[in-house]
């Protein structure tokens, strides 16, 4: 049934990585990002995967968990390999019939996978060590600057917050109807596709009469308590740079630096 | 028929990060015609021990044998053993999905797969026993009933399925008095009147004292005491210490007799303490004061 569900991939351990500033994770995510685009060779590769494997140690995630991430990306990862190994064309190195494999094609199937493997890893670092609910803080400073140009933010933010609030309390509310309809007798386990589809409205009925309920009472809790959105509201969580945030980021840097020095030092196709 | 769990425990969220054991090494035996008080500080596993009596969990170790048959085996049928353990959840009203209330206490029935005579029947049956008038009730819809009467609805479609044994949850929980007592009434006459085994979850030590043949107290996911009403409610500091109460006639009473007044060290319902309070003061009347 429903056990063993953890909202998003957040690993809730404490570690230095965790206890860093969600706005600065993310920005160091991005930086993440670019920096794997400005990957030049294996090299490069190298030096990110030490950087990603030294945070991972740092954050506590286990290697197991950290790959996890890339499990439901194995099949485009595979045909990402195989379509720019077969379908480059260039100084041929192997062939068989109608299969080419050529130099480039090599290279490129090589770059494009560890990219894509990099990206991946980078970003479930960041979800792995920030609760969705400390990023969806993180998200809505990073944007407050566009409230300029009247982008909503706070509401976005807000919206995305209660939506996650809600996903267990929901999640746990499935679990029960289910229990208690199961405990009728009702099966939703087999018969074919139809029957499956009918045996879910026992199910869906109260879900949906207890979602609305619990969203209209919420909205006038909120309202009770004079809620309104953006102006002016103080935190509970105030969110101050620290120290390990200045290290994280000096650390990053370093990482860019080496990576375009290295990308400039030693030409693209001399490794691979 | 009886239930026995034998050595049960179990662990939420096993294997993962957020393990937590829930019960642990539970040993028990619900004997036929019983009805037993499960009792318990909350969050102390009374909701997760009374989801193994009908396999709706499946303990992490151990058995839970219904009826002689290990309910967790390979071959084991779970619909007929839902049909024989009926369950009522906490707030069994959100669990209402149908257009009418006749249709929603039928589901059980229907899953059982029973000709629609029979259903009818038990429909207006399990409608009787919770004092529910079929003709005004039936074709109105659950949603816009009260909630002492969709907590009524609720209970009659686990009824309907004519279950040996009646599980319940809670089921006077956040309910006003005249509601509460029309539940706890209900319960007593099934008991009673059709001689259906009752296990029943509460935090209100007055109704259990005047309902249950056995007392059962957890504590952090293991039983603490076992017992009747009348041994179980004597031990004052072990009810405390598992973060209960006794029922106000069993405070009374302790507080009498630490006064130096003489009355029975064991009364706990209302009738009996009235009976021994007159009695004690007809004597007193002798003696003049
Ligand atoms: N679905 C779940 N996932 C993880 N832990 C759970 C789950 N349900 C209950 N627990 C935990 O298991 C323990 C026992 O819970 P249970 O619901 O059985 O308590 P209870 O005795 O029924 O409490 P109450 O009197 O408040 O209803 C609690 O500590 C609870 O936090
Ligand atoms: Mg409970």
């Amino acid at each position: 049934m429903l056990n063993n569900i953890t909202l998003g991939q957040y690993y809730p351990v404490d570690s230095p990585v965790h206890r860093l500033d969600p706005r600065v994770k993310i920005l160091l995510a991005i930086a993440m990002i670019v920096c794997v685009f400005l990957v030049g060779n294996l090299l490069g590769y190298g030096l990110i995967l030490v950087f990603v494997l030294f945070a991972a140690r740092l954050a506590h995630v286990p290697f197991r968990v950290l790959m996890k991430g890339l499990k439901p990306l194995r099949f485009i990862l595979i045909l990402t390999f195989l379509l720019n190994l077969f379908f480059t064309v260039g100084e041929p190195l192997w062939s068989l019939g109608f299969i080419h494999i050529t130099r480039e094609g090599l290279r490129q199937s090589i770059h494009y996978s560890l990219r894509l493997i990099f990206l991946v890893v980078s970003t479930s670092l960041l979800t792995l060590t920030t609760s969705p609910i400390q990023l969806s803080d993180g998200m809505e400073l990073l944007l407050s600057p566009l409230k300029i140009i009247h982008f909503p933010a706070h509401e976005l933010a807000m919206m995305m917050s209660i939506a996650l609030r809600f996903i267990p309390t929901l999640l746990e509310e499935t679990d029960k109807i289910m229990k208690a309809q199961m405990a009728r007798g009702a099966d939703f386990e087999s018969g074919n596709l139809l029957n499956r589809a009918k045996a879910m409205i026992p199910l869906l009925v109260p879900l949906f009469v207890s979602a609305f309920r619990r969203a209209s009472d919420l909205a006038m809790a909120m309202e009770a308590r004079c809620y309104h959105g953006g102006e002016n509201r103080t935190r509970l969580r105030v969110l101050k740079l620290k120290k390990g945030d200045l290290y994280a980021c000096l650390l990053m840097a370093l990482l860019i630096i080496a990576v375009i020095v290295e990308a400039r030092l030693v030409p693209g196709g001399l490794i691979l | 028929m009886s239930i026995t769990l034998d050595h049960v425990s179990y662990v939420y969220s096993q294997g993962s990060a957020f393990e937590r054991p829930a019960l642990t090494d539970i040993c028990l035996t619900i004997e036929d015609g019983e009805f037993v008080a499960l009792v318990g500080h909350t969050g102390c596993g009374k909701s997760t021990l009374v989801q193994h009596l009908n396999g709706l969990l499946r303990p992490s170790s151990g058995r839970v044998i219904v009826d002689g048959e290990d309910i967790n085996a390979e071959h084991a049928d779970r619909r007929q053993l839902r049909q024989k353990v009926g369950l009522v959840f906490q707030y069994p009203e959100y669990q209402l999905f149908e257009e009418t209330v006749a249709k929603d206490i039928a589901f059980g029935p229907r899953n059982q797969g029973l000709d629609p005579d029979e259903i009818d029947r038990r429909v207006r049956l399990a409608m009787e026993m919770v004092h529910l008038d079929y003709q005004k009730y039936a074709e109105r819809s659950p949603f816009e009933l009260s909630g002492g009467q969709m907590r009524r609805v609720a209970i009659a479609g686990v009824l309907a399925m004519q279950p040996k044994v009646l599980v319940l949850d809670e089921p006077a929980a956040g309910l006003d008095p005249r509601g509460r007592d029309r539940i706890l009434g209900m319960i007593k006459e099934m008991h009673e009147t059709r001689g259906v085994t009752i296990v029943m979850v509460s935090h209100s030590m007055d109704d259990i004292a005047s309902l249950a043949t056995r007392l059962i107290v957890m504590r952090r996911g293991t039983i603490a005491a076992t017992g009747t009403p009348r041994e179980m409610f004597q031990q004052t500091a072990l009810m405390e210490e598992a973060g209960l109460g006794v029922p106000a006639c069993a405070r009374l009473c302790h507080a009498l007799r630490e006064k130096g007044i003489d009355i029975p060290a064991d009364l706990y319902t209302q009738e009996e303490m009235v009976a021994a309070i007159l009695s004690r003061w007809k004597e007193g009347g002798h003696h003049a004061e």
